[in-house]
């Protein structure tokens, strides 16, 4: 190796260091990749929330592109997401169903009736066992699922409008359309 | 006066963590799964809160993990079977020892890679310097030069010269030279 190169070593090293360590600072570890994605969906039947006696099976949603949105009236963040919800409830794109996570029935009620109700249906998983198969740690989270019951996409945390726009409809559209 | 709350703050450390987290202790205590309850969740990652153990996390997440585990013990399932069941629901990064594996091999191999880099780096330093040592090696006129430096024979040097014919060197020189 001739001199000059040599001494430019370091500075290369500390370059990649750089490169490596900067591009840690932007990426969230609260976010875990799921180990779901492209797997099937776990099956799950609970009684609905707006009516205990009715059953809510996952199995009835085959042969359709649907969005399974986890949520509770707890739920600070689901608040921020909620009208994004409503809003593409209104549209018609894809129907979205909801997982009601270890909340009363009655809080959840009239959550949705102040803040308008996206769902076509919500089931009510009161002790978070449902939720548990999922993988669900923070809450909202939200899977894209496909036609063959297999979850195409996870969103951790509240949906934003960039990650509703370039991510989940884009992906909905591509899967409808498969 | 103020000894009792000085003893009490010392021991608050101390207390049994159930006894701050008030967490219900199961009302039957199987020795043998509270053993094994005990040496699984600190293998295991708090996801929400990630730099602590299921065992030490309050969080409704842990809490969730542990009544999990549990179950899965009573219904005699074994540590390896509800490390599976975990990993299949939150990852590998539920574990903290990751798996070897293909994604995972630089993790593991990465260090010693790094150590046999740098073995390597210092053999060829250490033979690089031994050459540059060898061809540095004095050639016999220098040695004897060096011996009658050290001697203080030689007069080429001002300051051991003789007294009387300073220069006498530099006069030898120019005689030689006027001979070419």
């Amino acid at each position: 190796m001739k001199r000059p190169l040599r001494y430019l070593v370091p500075l290369v090293v500390f370059g990649v260091l750089v490169v490596f360590l900067g591009r840690g600072l932007f990426l969230n570890p609260q976010e875990v990749p799921s180990p779901l994605i492209g797997k099937p969906a776990p099956e799950f039947t609970l009684p609905r929330l707006h009516n205990a006696a009715a059953q809510f099976s996952s199995r009835d949603l085959r042969g359709q592109v649907w969005l399974l949105n986890v949520w509770a009236s707890w739920c600070v963040a689901c608040r921020q997401e909620h009208p994004l919800l409503v809003e593409l409830s209104r549209q018609g794109i894809v129907p979205i169903y909801g997982l009601n996570y270890k909340d009363h029935r009655e809080d959840a009620i009239r959550w949705l009736q102040e803040l308008g109700d996206p769902y076509v249906a919500s089931a009510y998983d009161v002790d978070g066992k449902v939720g548990f198969d999922y993988g669900v740690y923070g809450v909202p989270e939200t899977y894209v699922i496909d036609k063959q019951g297999i979850i195409r996409y996870k969103q951790i945390g509240p949906i934003t409008p960039d990650a509703l726009q370039n991510r989940i409809l884009p992906l909905v559209r591509e899967l409808q359309a498969s | 006066m103020f000894l009792p709350l000085l003893i009490s703050l010392w021991a608050l450390p101390w207390l049994p963590a159930g006894a701050l987290a008030g967490e219900a202790e199961p009302l039957v205590a199987d020795p043998v799964i509270e053993a094994r309850m005990a040496a699984l969740s600190k293998e295991l990652r708090c996801l929400v809160c990630q730099g602590q153990a299921i065992a030490e996390s309050d969080s409704d997440f842990a809490k969730d993990v542990r009544k999990v585990m549990r179950t899965l013990m009573e219904q005699g399932r074994s540590d390896q079977e509800i490390m599976d069941f975990l990993v299949q629901r939150y990852g590998d990064f539920i574990l903290f020892r990751p798996p070897v594996k293909g994604t995972t091999a630089l993790l593991w191999v990465g260090p010693f890679l790094l150590l046999l880099i740098a073995a390597a780096i210092l053999v060829r330093t250490l033979q690089r310097r031994r050459q540059v040592a060898a061809a540095e090696a004095l050639s016999p006129e220098e040695v004897r030069r060096a011996e009658a430096l050290l001697a203080g024979k030689d007069g080429s040097i001002d300051g051991n010269s003789s007294s009387g014919e300073p220069g006498r060197g530099h006069t030898r020189h120019t005689d030689e030279g006027d001979k070419v």
